[in-house]
């Protein structure tokens, strides 16, 4: 478990594994169940999923390892994904739309459209990354439950 | 419109999850940048595409789709069909390519605009 300051409001952590791209899907799609179980607004899972399917894509693509965590605080949702890998080495460019490092093999699946990291922010209420080249990502999404919405970005 | 009516007219061939066929549709969705669908379909779309791995299926599931269609006559692979059977996503395949089969569908989901 994430040593948090919110790590009390855990809702589910899952290991992700790079190049595992049969699996895709499969974290994100319990996050949403997770959600849907404790009655989440249906907007608000709707953009989650979006984070989720993003962040776990990729960690498969570009990590070798993540953790992807979710937490329901009383006011808010904070997803969590937190890799090792190569990292990023300039943020600003990789959350460009359009700006990918992606191979042919990602491409062909309809993935690596340099659209991941644009949509996770665009979906957040409040968006936070860092990045060790050589080291990895951390990312982390709030989702205001009462309708706020505060862009703070990096 | 239900998903049959549209594999009737457009002469869709159903690979797998018959059983859902009398769904409702809620409209469409075109597009094989998994990124772009997953931000900008919605719940209850046919989602039209010339994608065949089971990359869909998730894709599909996650934005709880009617349906996808696979245009070009391409053959979705086993383990997509396999998945799609498990998540209750029926995958539709036509002969037709992705403009004429997009422009026929949406035709018949909106005559107003024909």
């Amino acid at each position: 478990m994430p040593d948090t300051e919110y790590g009390r409001f855990l809702q589910g952590s899952f290991e992700v594994h790079g190049r595992d791209f049969v699996d895709a899907g499969l974290v994100s799609s319990q996050i949403k169940k997770g959600l849907k179980a404790k009655g989440i607004d249906e907007d608000i899972i709707r953009r989650i999923a979006i984070i989720a399917f993003e962040a776990e894509v990729n960690i498969i693509s570009y990590a070798t390892v993540g953790t992807i965590s979710y937490y329901i605080l009383p006011d808010a949702i904070i997803f969590e994904a937190i890799d090792e890998g190569k990292g990023i080495e300039d943020i600003e460019l990789a959350l460009q739309e359009g700006y990918s490092t992606a191979d042919d093999s990602i491409r062909e699946m309809g993935f690596g459209a340099g659209m991941g990291l644009a949509n996770i922010r665009k979906s957040s209420d409040v968006f936070e990354i860092t990045s060790e080249p050589g080291r990895g990502t951390r990312v982390k999404c709030t989702i205001m439950l009462n309708g706020q919405n505060i862009c703070k970005e990096n | 419109m239900t998903l049959e009516t549209i594999a009737e007219r457009l002469s869709l061939k159903c690979k797998c999850c018959w059983e859902h066929l009398k769904k409702e549709v809620s409209g469409g969705y075109a597009g094989d940048l998994l990124s772009d669908v997953m931000a900008n379909s919605a719940a209850g779309n046919i989602w039209v595409t010339r994608q065949v791995h089971q990359n869909i299926v998730a894709v599909a599931a996650l934005k709880e789709h009617a349906a996808v269609i696979i245009v070009q006559g391409a053959t979705p692979e086993k383990e997509t069909l396999e998945k799609a059977t498990r998540e209750g996503i029926p995958i539709l395949v036509s002969d037709m390519a992705e403009f004429e089969l997009v422009g026929r569908l949406h035709r018949l989901l909106y005559p107003e605009q024909a």
